[in-house]
């Protein structure tokens, strides 16, 4: 299956993919996915992914769409949840359903042995799921309980407080899950509703890797998706982002304070996009020797750990940052990664081959295990990339020169604007 | 030699996948090496394990395994420190390490023909370390703030240290891998090089390479690189203060105003697999899916969930894999308005009904074939495999006891399942504790 890396000693990007059979697979009644035949595990890892998500929440009724997704295993037809939850551990099945921000996810394996019964219980939970009440009742008290151990975890806090100073009106400034009050009002009607919303055939991605091959692929697909509407709701326009140099401190007890931090940043379209993720990777990429793990982590022992980086959604894109440290020393932090932004530009040719050796080389090793892989590939659709992209992706890196890298900091890395969001109870740190 | 698995799932002994591609030997100095083979992806992952943990610290060293774990990138008499994670993220590859109570293990996922390269650094590290003071210093503030981030910031953090330190009387694993604050403070550079001389060596560490390798190579590669090391000797037995029987049931109520929903966990002592006695742990294994692993289908959520809509969320969990002993535990999210006395009540109740009624046939021989499909998706993780036979190996059982697991997982009856449950879930054996708000009295 994945082609075998010929040595990467050098710094010279080979075609790793180029026998790397990803084929495209078109069914009989027109829905694409990616798919990669692996035969040697009797399985499929299915993912399948319906663009729009958590933004398609009408004001009032945030949560909705996820609210919807966790009902889908709560029964269909004549099977209610405890009946679908037999079927599918009958079949051996698995199935996961998700809500992101931008997106529904579906993450499915089915044994080899079974595969088109696992497929059609899927369909019926996709496709005619019952939403009764019974079930909305009893999804919607799990679902309140765990936002009222959200209310009182500071991280999850600092991420919607950075959303609402960040995204202002925009349906992202509002949390993906839910509040209390919303969750609380949501009827069956209101369900029904975003399942229409959410789950259409003119924004649905499939990547399919295991054991299956294409011409099996195309018909499971239909019969999967086919009876789904063809459209869906339309997608929120882009999103103002507000971060021109704040800090926002919102108070919480407890012995440190989680701190976001970011400003605008730069989407895959824009021709810096590859020398500014290069850029990025040298600040704050998640792995040790990053500038932001050396000066806070490792030289001063302020935190665990910290990491920034490129965060694009479907309608904003972001330069974005999070750090946990002692109340006593969030000032100190801050001041670190003050100091760290103003140099970002100061790139060293030795640190750039650094990065780019990094990168080009965690690539391949990212694709690795069937469900890993589909994930990997139903992302690239969404986000627009051709087939050949994991093919051609670590040119785009090597390509970046010392002056790309220069320029793109410069452009896109900008301290004036750099603004932080402190939820804990930070000493001596005013709010500006 | 590549996994092709063309019969049916339903044909297939469970033990015919998991063992054809593991072998294993031994070095002369003591190294126990065991190889995987996966072909599918290029890439290797690298670990090695030393049979030493949290629960093998001296008393009021809390912590020192760990904080070992951490130094351990720090440096060796050729290595600046820092320079180990480099090395390895400049090749694309990631590494880290992690402590339990059984033992401290340090991997590296990197591209199939990076291995010599991390297989040299890290026999390096294995007798080569060298700490500075400062460095020392600044990590121990790390790790104090790991504690901030990872126990003190989250009441459900420690509500679950003090559970854990309330289930022994007597033995280590009462302990927190972490440590507690005070004796973190107070850990220094001459107590993590008397443990590393103590601990790491190759007579007391499993090597565990697994992805598209092959035997011949890495006993080449391991033969040159770890060969050379000399074993220690006098490494003995890993005997820890045994815990007296329990008589008593405990109780741990924790009152914190940080917590947003109120929950109850129930633990009781439980045995682990030991070598060659696998039967109780696989039936203990199928209990804890019967009980809260299987969904909506569980006991205790028909019972707390769908009947009486006592809970909103129940659960129950066994790690069948110990060196010492294990603990199974149950537990219990209670809906709005029912306080955690009447959620306990209501899972005792649930309990009492499944022992006296026992299993029924449609749900054991649902959990059997799902328990059948983990064993068959969990190979897709070549890392998930490389950690299993890590953990097996460093608590106490051997490849073969690790091998024949399916299939006593498979073998489990009923019968077993419901005796184990008679046994073991005891309250006398056992720790009970509330989390809830300062309010929720």
């Amino acid at each position: 299956m994945i082609a075998r890396l010929a040595a990467f000693l050098t710094l010279i990007a080979l075609p790793v993919w180029a026998e790397v059979p990803v084929q495209e697979v078109k069914s009989p009644g027109g829905i694409t996915a990616w798919l990669v035949e692996a035969p040697e595990i009797p399985f499929v890892a299915l993912e399948i992914r319906f663009r729009g998500g958590a933004a398609l929440d009408a004001p009032g009724k945030e949560g909705a769409v996820g609210l919807m997704a966790g009902l889908l295993e709560e029964g269909t037809g004549d099977l209610d949840a405890q009946g679908f939850a037999a079927a599918r551990d009958a079949l051996a099945a698995s199935y996961r359903f998700g809500t992101g921000t931008d997106s529904v996810s579906v993450s499915a394996r089915f044994l080899s042995e079974n595969r088109d019964q696992a497929a059609d219980l899927l369909r019926r939970a996709i496709v005619e799921p019952s939403f009764a009440a019974e079930a909305l009742e009893r999804v919607r008290a799990q679902i309140l309980s765990s936002l009222r151990s959200d209310a009182q975890d500071p991280a999850v806090l600092a991420s919607q407080a950075f959303d609402r100073v960040t995204f202002g009106d925009h349906v992202y400034a509002r949390p993906t899950d839910g509040t209390l009050d919303s969750i609380a009002s949501l009827t069956v009607a209101d369900i029904k509703a975003a399942h229409m919303a959410a789950l259409a055939r003119d924004r649905v991605y499939v990547a399919a890797v295991g054991d299956i091959s294409a011409a099996n692929l195309g018909p499971m697909l239909d019969k999967l998706l086919g009876g789904l509407p063809q459209t869906g709701a339309p997608l929120p326009g882009p999103a103002k982002v507000d971060l021109h140099g704040q800090t926002v401190v919102e108070p919480f007890p407890g012995p440190q304070s989680v701190i976001l931090f970011g400003h605008e940043g730069i989407r895959e379209t824009d021709p810096d996009f590859f020398p500014a993720f290069v850029v990025s990777e040298i600040l704050g990429g998640s792995r040790f020797g990053t500038r932001l793990m050396t000066e806070v982590r490792e030289k001063r022992g302020l935190t665990y750990g910290i990491g920034a980086g490129l965060s694009i959604m479907d309608h904003a894109a972001l330069v974005a940052g999070q750090v946990q440290t002692a109340n006593a020393t969030v000032k100190p932090t801050i001041d670190v990664i003050r100091a760290e932004w103003a140099r970002i530009p100061e790139i060293t040719q030795e640190e750039l081959d650094a990065a780019k050796t990094y990168l080009t080389g965690a690539y391949p090793l990212r694709w690795d295990g069937n469900a890993n892989i589909a994930r990997a590939l139903v992302g690239l659709q969404m986000d627009g990339y051709p087939i050949d992209y994991p093919a051609k992706r670590n040119g785009y890196i090597e390509a970046v020169t010392l002056a790309d890298a220069q320029r793109a900091a410069r452009k896109v890395f900008d301290p004036a604007r750099l603004s932080f969001v402190v939820v804990g109870s930070p000493v001596g740190l005013d709010a500006q | 030699m590549r996994l092709i698995l063309a019969i049916l799932f339903a044909l297939i002994p469970l033990a015919g996948i998991a063992d054809e591609r593991v072998n294993s030997f031994t070095l002369d100095n003591g190294l126990q090496v065991v190889v995987i083979e996966d072909h599918r992806a290029p890439v290797v992952v690298h670990m090695v394990w030393y049979r030493v943990g949290a629960a093998d610290e001296v008393s009021g060293e809390s912590g020192l395994a760990h904080f070992l774990e951490h130094l351990m990138f720090k440096g060796t008499k050729t290595m600046p420190p820092g320079e180990f994670s480099k090395l390895v993220s400049a090749q694309g590859g990631s590494d880290n390490a992690f402590t339990s109570w059984d033992y401290t293990a340090y991997f590296q996922r990197v591209a199939a023909d990076r291995l010599e390269m991390v297989m040299g650094m890290e026999a390096d590290r294995m007798v080569n370390l060298t700490l500075a003071q400062g460095d020392v210093d600044t990590e121990r503030n790390v790790i104090l703030e790991e504690r901030a981030t990872r126990v003190e910031s989250d009441p459900g953090g420690l509500f679950s240290e003090q559970r854990q330190a309330a289930m022994y009387l007597n033995h280590p694993y009462g302990r927190p891998i972490i440590g507690w604050r005070h004796e973190i403070q107070a850990l220094g550079r001459e107590a993590a090089m008397k443990f590393y001389k103590a601990h790491y060596a190759p007579d007391n560490a499993i090597l565990v390479v697994a992805g598209d390798v092959t035997v011949d190579e890495v006993r080449r590669l391991a033969d040159q690189y770890y060969g050379p090391i000399p074993a220690r000797g006098g490494i003995h037995g890993r005997e820890r203060p045994a815990e007296p029987p329990q008589i008593a049931e405990r109780r741990v109520i924790m009152n914190d105003d940080r917590v947003g929903q109120p929950y109850l966990v129930r633990s009781y002592l439980a045995p682990s697999r030991q070598s060659g006695a696998q039967a109780e742990p696989a039936a203990l294994t199928v209990l804890a899916q019967l009980l809260g692993g299987a969904g909506p289908n569980s006991e205790l959520a028909r019972a707390l969930q769908f009947d009486s809509k006592i809970a909103v969320q129940t659960n129950a969990y066994y790690d069948p894999t110990g060196y010492d002993h294990s603990t199974f535990t149950l537990m219990v999210v209670p809906a709005p308005g029912v306080t955690l006395a009447e959620a306990e009540a209501a899972m005792d109740a649930a309990l009492a009904k499944f022992l006296e009624t026992g299993v029924k046939p449609e749900d054991f021989a649902t959990i059997m074939a799902r328990i059948k499909a983990q064993q068959i998706y969990a190979l897709d993780s070549t890392m998930g495999v490389a950690r299993r036979y890590g953990t097996a190996l460093t608590s106490g059982l051997t490849i073969g006891d690790e091998i024949a697991w399916p299939e006593a997982l498979e073998a489990v009856t009923p019968d077993q399942v419901m005796e184990a449950a008679r046994k073991v879930l005891d309250r006398r054996q056992s720790t009970t504790g509330w989390l809830r708000k300062e309010a929720d009295q």
